[in-house]
């Protein structure tokens, strides 16, 4: 029963971390750059929430439409401003820009809302799920079941449509991709925008399961869903859930039978081992050089 | 080496300019006023840790300015000069300096632990009166000047162990508490010891660190586990405003009960979590009545409720009030110093945190009230 009731504990935590992983993943796999303010949008999302409920009394649904266009408009815009300039430029380089754009967007909401936390409203009322003596809180039931229907969403658009096509030519070859007629940066643009929408759906869940947000709750939840990204194999998104969930599932059991305080040493540990073993991680693809 | 000649030539003339800033500073402010008595107080203003030096600052600014609209003391002013230092203690430092060019005869602590450590130390070359409101940490007051307001950790920690035994609060007590917390873990250890003193049974011990602060299912589970039937939260109010939240989404009905840390929780969980602290204990030796008459002066002064700083701060102003009155000092007297640190022991403070005595180990003598959340305000446990 106390296994069983730290699994469920693990799979809530995991939920919100293959939720954020795919938005990672998703940008990694199509645009090969690693977007380390992925967390940051997460926080802006959930920020813009608690501004449009709590501060301007909008409904819920307004609310989240708000926070899915915000994050939109933001991931598109600090691609064409930041990334775009270095496009030919070294990956490290795109890396830095990428952690200085973290930065950035986590100072900007310690000017904007100050350093303490601000409760999140309560958008979904959800009672949680009782099986017998187990329980799991109706956020995580739901948060489970969004990333879900998200993964199979993005598993079609990106292997079903022309867009999703595009998206994985230009992932393969961007100047092969250009000579047959794909526009490189809209397609990298759609991609950033997605990735920023899931981004601002990962901030609703996120404010939802855990009720507060400050200007850097978007970094730790982040380094973990690249984390559970890497481990999924990157750029693989079926990966990325999987990724989450183990994550998830292994921080609770650490936590549980090992020890509170070194469970992130755990986690992390693990990750290297995992590469070690299987350096593309659990789903990820060896991808051949063609001579 | 050019180069370094002008370096040392312009370090010199910047050394001899501040000097001589310094110089005129002590000359025209000290000793010139004779009917004013300097408080020198520091505390973060700034940063992380701003509320508290802020609440501090107001607490005594308020104290201040009631004492001098009532007439002052001996027929002397009370003046405050309060510096911020960030919480840390190479600026509590400067923080001082800058204090005692201003004339200081009296501090007024700071408000953090660290920062504290350094400006006792000062204190003590200059022999100067201190009474800290808040820090904590026990070597604060270690030194024969230094008297505080507020108790220690370890203090706070076998209080509430007893408190608990005596009232019968609980039987199997769980505590979760921050290891990488000083505060935390001193409460922490304290109040363990002190179970394990008067047979009150410790089921489980939870830890968590500042880097995983936001999920505490695992730690909630095991409480549950334990068949605890009061969770100590030792804490501060962030922390647990997470903690119960989420255990009222998990559906986690055990009494918790936290220190002063936990003071401020109500704002800090906000009205959408209200129901989530319906219940919760609190041992505090303040908590803000609405019908206090500092409560009422502190509201319409600032517009905000006084949170447990601003009563130490408060009180720390009367408290040297008291010690100017008991001893008839004025800052005048060559041996003014000596005369305020020896009174500090017979005076007996009705402060807002409780009625206060000092021994020479400069710890107080008080009680703390139990408080229950009902309804999103603070009531009155027996």
């Amino acid at each position: 029963m106390d296994f069983l009731s730290n699994l469920i504990s693990g799979l809530s935590l995991g939920s919100i971390y293959a939720l954020i992983a795919l938005g990672y993943t998703m940008v990694y796999g199509i645009a090969k750059m690693l977007n380390f303010a992925h967390g940051d949008i997460i926080m802006v999302g959930a920020f813009t929430i608690i501004v449009s409920i709590s501060t301007c009394g909008l409904p819920v649904w307004v609310a989240l439409i708000l926070s899915v266009v915000m994050c939109t408009v933001l991931g598109v815009v600090t691609e064409r401003v930041a990334y775009k300039p270095l496009r030919k430029s070294e990956p490290l380089t795109v890396l830095i820009t990428a952690i200085g754009v973290s930065y950035l967007l986590q100072n900007l909401a310690l000017l904007i809302f100050g350093s303490s936390q601000k409760s999140f409203p309560s958008i979904f009322d959800i009672s949680s799920v009782h099986i017998g003596d187990l329980s799991m809180s109706g956020e995580s039931v739901v948060t489970l079941a969004v990333t879900i229907i998200i993964m199979i969403a993005l598993s079609l658009f990106i292997n079903k449509t022309r867009a999703g096509k595009a998206m994985r030519a230009v992932s393969e070859d961007k100047e092969a991709a250009e000579l047959m007629g794909i526009s490189v940066n809209k397609t990298i643009s759609l991609t950033f925008a997605i990735g920023s929408a899931l981004a601002a759906v990962a901030g609703v869940f996120y404010g939802a399961t855990y009720g507060f947000i400050g200007p850097y709750t978007g970094s730790m939840p982040g380094i973990k869903a690249f984390v559970a990204a890497v481990f999924g194999g990157i750029g693989s998104i079926p990966g990325a859930m999987i990724g989450g969930l183990l994550l998830g599932v292994l921080e609770s059991l650490s936590k549980a039978y090992i020890s509170t305080e070194l469970s992130d040493a755990i986690v992390f540990a693990s990750l290297i081992v995992v590469l070690l073993v299987k350096p593309t991680g659990l789903l990820g693809k060896v991808i051949k050089e063609k001579v | 080496m050019k180069k370094n000649v002008f370096k040392k030539a312009f370090a010199v003339a910047m050394s001899v300019m501040m000097v001589g800033a310094f110089m005129t500073g002590c000359g025209s402010k000290s000793g010139s006023d004779e009917n004013v008595l300097v408080i020198g107080g520091s505390g973060p203003l700034t940063g992380d840790y701003s509320t508290y030096g802020i609440s501090v600052k107001q607490g005594a600014e308020l104290a201040v300015k009631e004492i001098n609209e009532a007439g002052g003391v001996n027929g002397t002013e009370f003046k405050l000069v309060f510096e911020d230092d960030m919480a840390d203690p190479t600026s509590a430092a400067s923080a001082y300096a800058t204090m005692a060019d201003n004339g200081m005869q009296v501090g007024l602590g700071a408000t953090t632990s660290g920062a504290c450590l350094t400006a006792v130390a000062e204190a003590e070359k200059d022999g100067i009166l201190v009474v800290t409101p808040s820090a904590s940490q026990v070597e604060c007051a270690a030194p024969e000047n230094v008297f505080r307001i507020c108790f220690t950790d370890p203090l706070q920690g076998a209080y509430a162990a007893q408190v608990i035994k005596e009232k019968n609060i609980g039987t199997k007590v769980a505590v979760i508490y921050d290891k990488s917390n000083d505060y935390s873990a001193g409460i922490q250890k304290a109040f363990v010891d002190k179970a394990a003193e008067i047979n009150l049974e410790v089921v489980t011990n939870q830890a968590f660190t500042n880097q995983s602060n936001t999920d505490f299912s695992v730690q909630l589970q095991a409480v549950k586990n334990s068949g605890a039937d009061l969770v100590f939260l030792p804490i501060y109010a962030q922390e647990a405003a997470y903690i119960l939240t989420q255990a009222q989404k998990l559906g986690i009905n055990i009494q918790f009960m936290g220190g002063d840390g936990l003071d401020g929780v109500i704002e800090k969980a906000g009205e959408a979590n209200v129901s989530a602290l319906e219940d919760v204990l609190l041992l505090t030796p303040f908590f803000a009545k609405d019908d206090s008459d500092f409560v009422k002066a502190y509201r319409d002064e600032y517009g905000t409720t006084p949170d447990q700083f601003a009563a130490d701060s408060y009180d720390a102003v009367y408290a040297i009030k008291a010690a100017m009155e008991k001893s008839g000092a004025v800052p005048t007297d060559s041996d003014f110093n000596e005369k305020m640190i020896a009174a500090m022991t017979e005076i007996e403070v009705e402060g807002v945190t409780g009625t206060m005595t000092w021994d020479k180990s400069g710890e107080p003598d008080k009680t703390a009230y139990i408080v229950q959340i009902k309804d999103g305000k603070y009531v009155e446990f027996n």
